[in-house]
């Protein structure tokens, strides 16, 4: 039985591999009652903190010819699903593998 | 003619519209994700649930799947509706502006709400005059609507505020609010007039005999209205 690799490989474009790390946050002043929540369970713990911030981060591999590349590629995963422009804010960041 | 209710996986209020339309007198037959709309849908349903286990964000995984470019190809020619889920993930392609997202008090509400009719000129709420109250049921975790101040305007400008939760006198209060959504906005018509998404259920309060209240039958009913 032939098993289909379910991660890229070096030798799949020929291209150099990226990773590439996609963190969305919630634009400021947009309410996270998930990360309310956390910070209340935090504070019933014990823990003292100033404040609570609750992001995603996506880790990626991806081909590219270049970096710049790479990062617009990324970018354009953030634009069109991983992020919600009327909810989010995102950064990428990109890294030869 | 039938309406088509779109079953993606993990859909779970896709038969009670086929029944709620049945009710009303409208055929209505349900479409699995990976399948065409048919050509002859005579309006298109995007019914409740939990489509892809919500992941990423609730309706997102759902809004890129690729039965909603047929249904963005038949926008303005058949009325389309979306409800809860279908809500997010009409709102998560763009039908409306804005997005649902998690409820203020971070829980899952399942309860009775009111909601008064803000605009008739849609199918679906052509039925009611402007200022009706209406009795329908919510069950969402993440029904807070949230849109940017300007985009509010436009929508209230352009008459697509489709309900607003308020009170059983049809007063609009922060109480009558249950999830925080912005100006107490509980459904949100499309540019089109014949597209609207709404967090509350009117398929569950359209048969007697499972049903508490029927004022979202007219809302049903509206699948076979078209507005000129």
């Amino acid at each position: 039985m032939v098993r289909t690799p379910n991660v890229l490989t070096p030798t799949r474009t020929g291209m150099p591999q990226f990773s590439a790390a996609v963190t969305v946050r919630l634009k400021s002043g947009v309410l996270d009652p998930e990360a309310a929540t956390t910070s209340a369970a935090l504070s019933r713990l014990g823990f003292d903190h100033e404040s609570l911030a609750h992001a995603d981060r996506f880790e990626l591999t991806v081909e590219a010819p270049t970096a710049a590349a790479a990062e617009t590629d990324v970018t354009a995963m953030a634009e069109q699903l991983l992020a919600n422009p009327t909810l989010h804010t995102y950064d990428v960041e990109v890294q030869p593998r | 003619m039938s309406v088509a209710v779109i079953q993606f996986g993990g859909s779970n209020c896709d038969r009670d519209v086929v029944t709620a339309a049945a009710h009303v007198g409208l055929d209505a037959e349900r479409c699995w994700h990976n399948d065409h709309v048919p050509a002859t849908a005579s309006a298109i349903v995007l019914p409740g649930g939990f489509s892809y286990g919500d992941y990423l964000r609730p309706g997102a995984m759902a809004a890129h799947s690729p039965i909603m470019t047929d249904v963005e190809a038949r926008l303005g020619a058949v009325p389309v509706l979306g409800i809860c889920n279908g809500a997010q993930v009409g709102a998560e392609c763009g039908l409306v502006p804005g997005v649902f997202t998690t409820n203020t008090s971070a829980r899952f509400r399942c309860e009775w709400v009111h909601c008064r009719v803000e605009t008739t000129t849609t199918p679906f709420t052509a039925g009611y005059a402007v200022g009706d109250v209406l009795r329908l049921p919510i069950a969402h975790g993440a029904g807070r609507y949230l849109a940017t101040p300007e985009e509010v305007d436009a929508l209230e400008a352009a008459d697509r505020i489709l309900l607003r939760y308020c009170e059983p006198s049809g007063e609009i209060t922060s109480a009558s609010n249950p999830n925080g959504s912005v100006d107490n906005i509980a459904g949100v018509v499309g540019a089109d007039r014949s597209t609207a998404v709404m967090m509350p259920h009117p398929e569950r309060a359209t048969v007697p005999a499972v049903a508490r209240s029927t004022d979202g039958a007219e809302i049903i009913a509206g699948l076979a209205r078209s507005i000129s």
